[in-house]
């Protein structure tokens, strides 16, 4: 498989870029941010998304779906990176969806996916429950209960927690924290008795929620794939959730080092566009450098889920752990090239530099992957 | 499906294609060159004076050699493989797995031949292109001189008209192997009244012609890969000229394009095993198997990935050349990351060997393999233009950032 865009693609690509770029430009978000908006993205650009297909991007067709593989969803995360535009589409239709599309009985998709397609269900995956990622330390109690379980603990950084109609959790049915073994993953209705949703507003202005469980009854129907075997699953929905972020980052990277180019060109300093410093000239070549290697990396790392999704986990890795550190790189960079201006609130590139460091903690820093490679490869 | 996705009778070609070359790779690539080259004496440079330093050596070349294959995408007429370039990246990808070794080094391969295809003439491309695809003919590069590196386009070296000839003086530093070369390109200046771009012609000679002499010049590593050249009066005839007489510069940057291409390589060029394990073998592991020295460890996992993403980025310049969707000056980019790279590569291998890797003679050091191979990519990103260079051309050819 060639690692460029197919014509599809790139139509694609341009499809998704005319409506994001004309509908949620930057202002978008910041008028969300300033207005405090109570579901923090708007509805009708969300039903613009689905009548386009993107809400049902990665749903077979049988449910309503378009079909298309995580390169597609790549591409679009990619334009979204560019204007920060909040969206459900990463919590709903790449991580949710995937996990309802892999997981998920008959009876499970057919209630829930074409309802995803139609962008009338939004749903979220709620994992992390400490300060970083660590998926094997899930340590909120699903005991069994009559027919079902009793789900206790509490979940950070849900994405969409505070909008969502269905909550995906991963608990733990056996052994400790830290093990394989005993993950289970629930699907949860966040209107059912106990549970505590607490909107946190973030840095980056999107959405995330705290979400407490205390003695939430589920029944049996409920479990997603196998009780105590969800390691596997939660596996290949965290893989897919990285490497579409990655494609976030990437977007995210790419539209601010342009911003930052452009500003180059345009201001002046000691009678000479500062773009003429040969100091600014190499730093801002070694950031396209950076950024034309993640791109690929990242690229590759869709292929990778593409072509079997359980064998694609170091190529991943190796994606969003680039992404982390070129990300940031590139919204420092940003900032620093661009003066006092690159710290005033008025200008966009700010909300560049918060969106990143957010993405960077979405589904492990490069830190993480760094360290996943490091122990694939056995040393 | 659109033009751009390869149909599936393509496709199943392509699997044919593989199938077949897994299998004839099998069957004739020699077990001791199915693994990375670790001296000089590993790599066969082909030449006049050329010698196997192995039977294996041999055979590998001479049935590469046969199938065209020690140029696998130049056409058949010149002694190539005429492959397509999806079918040329099935036979890297399948050399790659078994780790064969490139039968054939030369810089005929990496530098000339491209140039040749795309400047030379019918006469100059029958000529050399099959003596450089067989091997006959080991080439040089006279690019640089003592007051031409990096500003390359100020060179010196004259070629004056005298009739249907060039004469040839001046001297050119730095030419790799010029003591063991047959042949030379090289830039002379032929208009000295002209901007210094535009006087300047790419010229082919016998290095055994009257007035050519090298000196040998010793490198850091203990080796003397490269000379001092010196042309006194080197009588060339004209039609040893490619592309057109004071346009040479045009040729000069195609060339340097490939070189850099090539030198960037060397990032993706693995040293055998996994870094990670050969650091294990000598300063340890923990309990869990993790490397005794955790900040080393962190280095090498960084490393790890930056090399999978090169090699991700290298695979998609060649699919983006191929797609027409290519900058020309992204080698320059791919050449910097490269270089930087291997020169980490090596700062790791020392560091994870110590005190064992110091040893600069003995057998069991094989002659100190390991420091002159890591003193020796030092000159990585100063070879083919330096990092600092490929960097200006990075700012002003494709971020177009103003300035002279
Ligand atoms: C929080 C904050 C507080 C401040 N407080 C004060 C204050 O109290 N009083 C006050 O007078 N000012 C204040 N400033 C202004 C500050 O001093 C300027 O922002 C600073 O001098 C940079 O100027 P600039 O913003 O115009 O950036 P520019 O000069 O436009 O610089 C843009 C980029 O170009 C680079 N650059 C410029 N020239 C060169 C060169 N020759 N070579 C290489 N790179 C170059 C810069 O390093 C920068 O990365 C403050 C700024 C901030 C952010
Ligand atoms: C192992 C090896 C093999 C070689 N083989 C060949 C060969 O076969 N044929 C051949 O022709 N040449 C060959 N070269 C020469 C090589 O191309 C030159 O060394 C290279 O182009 C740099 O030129 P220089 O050595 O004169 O350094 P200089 O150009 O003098 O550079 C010195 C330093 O200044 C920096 N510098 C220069 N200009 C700028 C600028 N504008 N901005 C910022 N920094 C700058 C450089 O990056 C470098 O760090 C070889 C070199 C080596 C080390």
């Amino acid at each position: 498989m060639a690692l460029v865009l197919t014509e599809e693609q790139s139509m694609l690509r341009d499809s998704a870029r005319g409506l994001i770029s004309d509908k949620a430009p930057v202002s978008h978000l910041r008028s969300l941010r300033d207005s405090k908006d109570p579901t923090g993205f708007s509805k009708e650009l969300w039903h613009s998304f689905a009548e386009m297909g993107f809400a049902g991007l990665l749903v077979p067709e049988e449910f309503g779906g378009s079909g298309l593989g995580f390169m597609e969803a790549g591409i679009v995360m990619e334009e979204i990176g560019r204007t920060l535009m909040p969206s459900p589409f990463l919590a709903t239709s790449v991580v949710a969806a995937s996990a309802l599309n892999r997981g998920g009985n008959a009876a499970q998709k057919s209630e829930y996916l074409p309802k995803i397609s139609n962008g009338s269900l939004l749903a979220t995956l709620a994992i992390d429950e400490g300060a970083k990622h660590r998926p094997l330390q899930t340590n909120l109690q699903a005991v069994r209960a009559g027919n079902g379980f009793k789900l206790s603990g509490a979940k950070a950084l849900v994405v969409d927690g505070h909008v969502a109609d269905l909550l995906i959790v991963a608990a733990r049915t056996a052994g400790a924290a830290g093990e394989r073994e005993g993950l289970t993953l629930f699907l949860v209705n966040p209107a059912a008795k106990g549970v505590a949703i607490e909107r946190t507003i973030m840095v980056d202005a999107h959405n995330a929620a705290r979400i407490e469980f205390a003695n939430v009854e589920v029944n049996a129907d409920s479990v997603l794939g196998e009780v105590d075997q969800g390691a596997a699953l939660l596996d290949g929905v965290l893989d897919i959730g990285r490497g579409t972020v990655a494609a976030e980052m990437v977007g995210l990277s790419d539209e601010v080092f342009n911003r930052t180019v452009e500003y180059l060109k345009s201001r002046k300093q000691f009678g000479k566009l500062i773009g003429e410093f040969q100091a600014l000239q190499h730093r801002a070549a070694e950031l396209y450098v950076d950024i034309e290697i993640t791109r690929a990396a990242t690229m590759k790392a869709l292929q990778a889920l593409d072509a079997d999704v359980a064998k694609a986990a170091s190529s991943v890795a190796v994606a969003k752990a680039r992404a982390g550190t070129t990300a940031t790189r590139a919204v420092q960079e940003g900032v620093q090239m661009h003066g006092g201006m690159g710290m005033t609130d008025q200008f966009d590139i700010g909300f560049f530099m918060k969106r990143a460091r957010v993405c960077e903690e979405l589904f492990g820093d490069a830190n993480y992957h760094t360290e996943q490679l490091a122990r694939a490869r056995g040393y | 499906m659109t033009d751009s996705k390869p149909s599936d009778t393509e496709s199943a070609e392509l699997e044919t294609f593989r199938a077949e070359t897994r299998a004839w790779l099998e069957a004739n690539c020699p077990p001791e060159m199915r693994k990375p080259a670790t001296s000089d004496a590993d790599v066969f440079w082909g030449g006049r004076n050329a010698k196997f330093s192995s039977e294996p050596q041999r055979i590998w070349f001479e049935r590469m050699r046969d199938k065209g294959w020690t140029v696998p995408d130049w056409p058949r007429e010149y002694g190539g493989g005429g492959l397509s370039a999806a079918e040329h990246k099935v036979l890297r990808a399948e050399m790659a797995k078994m780790g064969a070794r490139p039968p054939l080094s030369s810089f005929g391969i990496w530098m000339l031949g491209p140039a040749l295809l795309k400047y030379g003439n019918d006469a100059q491309k029958k000529e050399h292109l099959p003596k450089i695809a067989a091997g006959e003919i080991r080439w040089c590069q006279g690019y640089s001189e003592p007051n031409a590196g990096s500003d390359l386009a100020s060179l010196q070296t004259r070629a004056e008209s005298d009739g249907d000839d060039f004469v040839i003086t001046g001297s050119k530093i730095w030419t790799s192997y010029a003591n063991y070369a047959d042949w030379i390109f090289c830039l002379v200046r032929t208009d000295p009244t002209a901007k210094k771009h535009d006087g300047i012609s790419f010229i082919l000679f016998d290095m055994t012609s009257k007035g050519v002499t090298t000196k040998p010049i010793l490198l850091i590593s203990g080796y003397s890969p490269f000379c001092e050249t010196f042309f006194d009066g080197v009588r060339v005839p004209k039609s040893h000229v490619v592309g057109t007489i004071n346009r040479g510069w045009d040729v000069a940057k195609y060339l340097l394009q490939h070189e850099r291409a090539m030198i960037s390589g060397m990032g993706e060029r693995g040293v055998g095993r996994p870094l990670g394990q050969i650091a294990a073998d000598s300063v340890g592991t923990d309990g869990q198997g993790k490397l005794d020295d955790a900040m080393l460890r962190g280095k090498i996992a960084t490393f790890d990935v930056d090399e999978a993403a090169l090699a991700a980025c290298a695979e998609r310049a060649v699919d983006l050349a191929k797609a027409g969707q290519a900058h020309p000056a992204f080698s320059s980019a791919m050449k910097y990351y490269g270089t930087e790279l291997n020169k980490r590569r090596y700062e790791i291998l020392m560091s994870a060997g110590g005190v064992d890797v110091l040893e600069w003679e003995s057998e069991r050091s094989r002659q100190g393999a390991r420091p002159r191979a890591w003193l020796r990519t030092k000159a990585n990103s100063i070879e083919g233009g330096t990092s600092e260079v490929m960097l200006g051309i990075v700012a002003k050819r494709i971020l177009d950032l103003p300035g002279a």
